[in-house]
């Protein structure tokens, strides 16, 4: 595909560079560029129009491009616009007053809502509530099955009856509810398409029944340019209050998030990230802003850095590479640190234009279980000092470790690159260095 | 049951042609009067398609490769009527799909050259996997094949259970062995009892996984090595399934399963909806792999064979 929007961007100001002012045709080039790349993240036709033509407006009205870099002050424009057509940042379900609070999951066929029901009762129940869920989807087959596994993983009651009706389901489990003192009721009903007149018929109808507090559109974020569609579909039916973005563990840049804040004014409130029912967390609209530009999610990164990296250790780090007496021991430290951060292949697609160099580097978490066995079955003598690790050594180390011999050859030889490069690093910016190190890091060994 | 029957699935084939009917008068006629008799494609006519295009998430690289070609031939032909120009569109974007590959036949009662015929399906996941096997499967067997499924799917939540329903539905035999179970394992013994009865086609499901998990993907890769340790060249397709509501990261998608397990064909599900998946025209010229099947519903008989000339029509009806 393209480098990210904002390098792009930049070249594409440089022979602008000394103009000091926006035009129509100057910014032609740029204006088309940001189209390609909303097209390219799924952005809808409509939407993506609509949007650069608003882009385009501001760009002219603030008409003086500081000499630095017009290129990032136009990268700005189109930031700020976009996280701010993606709204207010994690908005939260609304609890009835008088419990239980009724949240109702709606959504097409295999979006996600079975899975984020789960996610759901777990996030409340993790919070004090006392959920209990309702299978209301009674077509797919074994989907109650499924929400009763999900369910069980988490010691919440599920209820559901035997006769194929939906809207019964719904409200027994509604008197279920009450009876029993759960406060929260949440209802997963079965994927439809929003052309199936009957499934929304049933939908408008479990929702008169039951009255929710909540109504939540799960929308998988792979969805292309239908995603404008659907979600007036079901706004026209349902009247939905928040939508829930899945599969944001994926690589994908997520526009239908833009398309359909574009045409539904309701807030996206979750996302999804994982098969695992711990995988949820609350939106941020200017880390989808950053996604959909394809500009790496920088800022859940350097939180995530920020978290679990300790501060001490960096400064003993610097200082070492600045020495040049960083050793393996170092760098058995730095993998557990790097562990500690979360998944590998999560964290390189936070980091700006690796998301998209990286692409054909595959990082596997498992590529640092090798490197972890041959380190620890080195001695202390010779993880401070690689250079004494000579033949007989690296037979030894790669039975302890399970490894072959050439294994342990190329750690050490990576291991003498990477200490040069980290040398030469001190000079780029931070982010770089982030990306540099990870790349080489996990690039070699996999050729 | 009575209920799927209320939605009247059965209209899709009808469904189809009458986006052939509205076409004539749609954006094909639209271009062919606009361009009938000149050497150049007016802009508007080009926006016009562009819009189509992109809106069928066919893509920005693809569409705009589609209106390089139209650009061409009309530079080229500049005598054209309408109607040779609408043939002329239809034939340009049928040319990027690629056409089903003969050993690998998708009428259900064609003969196979392996016995038992092993076909693999993966894809992300919710995309229709496990539906598009049951309907397979379905299928298969109504046209008297000896049809065996592999409950390869042991991670999600229910979903041995659920290729159990499709099983008893289609009434085949399944191999299965749990949730949790090895789905290596599981393929290799579906095989090997394939082998042993003597089925004609088996049907491995296996579980969602994304593309960019890489310990997933190898998972992946192993599954389908050990069932070539049984039968020799197995599994003979591997089939992605491929949503058509999904939009460009379909095509990571398709790169990154063929990477993985060297994928034979592709099947397009949710096309009853009014998502049109167009983005597989890119990755079949691209990867050059035929879209073999489309999923036009829940039921075992929404399942119809791929024709390219109603899926480039249905992306030319406005009305779909
Ligand atoms: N990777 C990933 N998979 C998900 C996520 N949410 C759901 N899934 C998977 O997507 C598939 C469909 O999910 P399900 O909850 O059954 O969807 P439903 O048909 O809408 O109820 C299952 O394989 C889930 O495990 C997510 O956030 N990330
Ligand atoms: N409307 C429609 N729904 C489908 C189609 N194919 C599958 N589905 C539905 O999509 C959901 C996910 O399907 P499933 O086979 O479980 O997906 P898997 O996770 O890839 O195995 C289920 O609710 C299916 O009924 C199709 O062609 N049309
Ligand atoms: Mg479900
Ligand atoms: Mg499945």
């Amino acid at each position: 595909m393209f480098d990210d929007l904002s390098s792009k961007l930049q070249s594409t100001f440089k022979s602008l560079s000394g103009q000091s002012k926006i035009t129509e045709l100057n910014i032609a080039e740029a204006v088309r560029e940001i189209r390609r790349a909303l097209l390219d993240a799924d952005v809808n036709y409509e939407v993506a129009k609509e949007f650069t033509r608003k882009v385009k407006d501001q760009a002219l009205e603030s008409k003086v491009l500081t000499s630095v870099s017009p290129g990032q002050q136009f990268t700005k424009i189109v930031f700020d616009e976009l996280t701010y057509i993606l709204g207010e940042k994690s908005e939260e379900i609304r609890f009835a007053a008088v419990p239980p609070t009724v949240i109702l999951i709606a959504g097409l066929q295999g979006s996600g809502k079975t899975t984020f029901a789960g996610k759901l009762a777990k996030l409340l129940k993790s919070k004090g509530r006392n959920p209990v869920l309702a299978a209301a989807d009674v077509y797919r087959p074994a989907a109650i099955e499924q929400l009763k596994t999900l369910a069980g993983q988490i010691n919440v009651p599920v209820y559901s009856i035997e006769e194929q009706n939906a809207l019964r389901t719904a409200k027994e489990a509604l008197q279920f509810a009450r009876k029993n003192a759960h406060d929260v009721l949440i209802v997963d009903t079965a994927g439809r398409l929003h052309v199936d007149e009957h499934m929304m018929k049933e939908v408008s109808e479990i929702k008169k029944a039951i009255s929710p507090n909540e109504i939540l559109f799960v929308v998988d974020s792979m969805t292309g340019q239908d995603a404008v569609n659907t979600a007036r579909e079901f706004d026209k039916t349902i009247d939905f209050d928040g939508v829930v973005l899945t599969k944001l563990d994926g690589d994908t840049r997520g526009g239908a998030a833009l398309s359909i804040r574009n045409v539904v004014e309701k807030p996206i409130k979750f996302m999804s990230t994982g098969e695992k029912l711990d995988a949820i967390s609350a939106f941020h609209p200017d880390r989808m802003a950053q996604r959909i530009l394809g500009m790496g999610d920088v800022v859940s990164l350097v939180e995530k850095a920020q978290q679990e990296y300790d501060e001490d250790q960096a400064k003993k780090l610097e200082k070492k590479i600045k020495s040049d007496s960083f050793d393996l021991d170092d760098f058995y430290t730095q993998i557990q640190q790097i562990k500690k951060m979360g998944s590998l292949t999560e964290l390189a697609g936070m980091i700006p234009g690796v998301s998209q160099k990286l692409k054909d580097v595959e990082i596997s978490d498992d590529a640092l279980k090798p490197i972890e066995a041959m380190i620890s079955s080195m001695t202390l003598e010779e993880r401070q000092n690689p250079n004494i690790i000579n033949a007989g050594r690296k037979r030894r180390i790669s039975r302890g470790s399970g490894t072959s011999v050439r294994e342990v050859n190329d750690l050490l030889k990576q291991f003498q690159q990477m200490k040069k490069m980290m040398k030469t690093m001190t000079k780029m910016s931070r982010m770089g260095r982030a990306a540099e190190g990870l790349k080489s890091l996990y690039q070699p060994g996999r050729k | 049951m009575g209920f799927f029957e209320k939605l009247g699935f059965k209209k899709k084939q009808e469904k189809l042609e009458d986006g052939l009917e509205k076409s004539r008068d749609g954006l094909l006629g639209k271009l062919g009067k606009a361009i009938a008799g000149k050497d150049k494609v007016d802009d508007e006519v080009l926006d016009d398609l562009e819009e189509v295009l992109i809106t069928s998430d066919v893509g920005v690289k693809t569409t705009l490769e589609i209106i390089k070609r139209i650009e061409e031939r009309v530079a080229r032909d500049k005598y054209l009527n309408t109607s040779e120009l609408q043939k002329i569109l239809r034939e340009e974007i049928i040319a990027l799909l690629k056409e089903n590959d003969h050993d690998k036949p998708a009428d259900f009662d064609a003969q196979f050259t392996h016995k038992p015929h092993v076909v693999m399906v993966v894809g992300v996941n919710g995309v229709g996997k496990t539906t598009t096997i049951g309907k397979l499967a379905w299928h298969y067997q109504g046209a008297g094949k000896n049809v065996l499924l592999g409950a390869a799917d042991t991670f999600r939540a229910a979903a041995v259970n659920q290729l159990k329903i499709w099983s008893e539905r289609a009434n085949v035999p399944i191999v299965q062995q749990g949730q949790g179970a090895d789905p290596a394992a599981v393929a290799f013994d579906t095989v090997s009892s394939a082998k042993a009865k003597g089925s004609d086609i088996v049907l491995v499901d296996t579980a969602g996984r994304l593309h960019n998990k890489v310990s997933l993907m190898n998972e992946l890769t192993k599954i389908k090595r050990v069932m070539g340790k049984v039968v020799d060249g197995a599994p003979h397709e591997v089939i992605l399934v491929l949503d058509a509501s999904t939009g460009q990261n379909a095509m990571q998608q398709a790169k990154a399963f063929t990477q993985a397990v060297d994928i034979t064909g592709l099947a397009l599900t949710k096309l009853d909806g009014t998502a049109k998946g167009g983005i597989v025209i890119g990755i079949s010229s691209e990867l050059s792999v035929p879209v073999k099947y489309i999923g036009v519903g829940e039921q075992a008989d929404d399942l119809q064979v791929f024709d390219r000339i109603s899926f480039v029509n249905a992306l030319f009806d406005k009305d779909k």
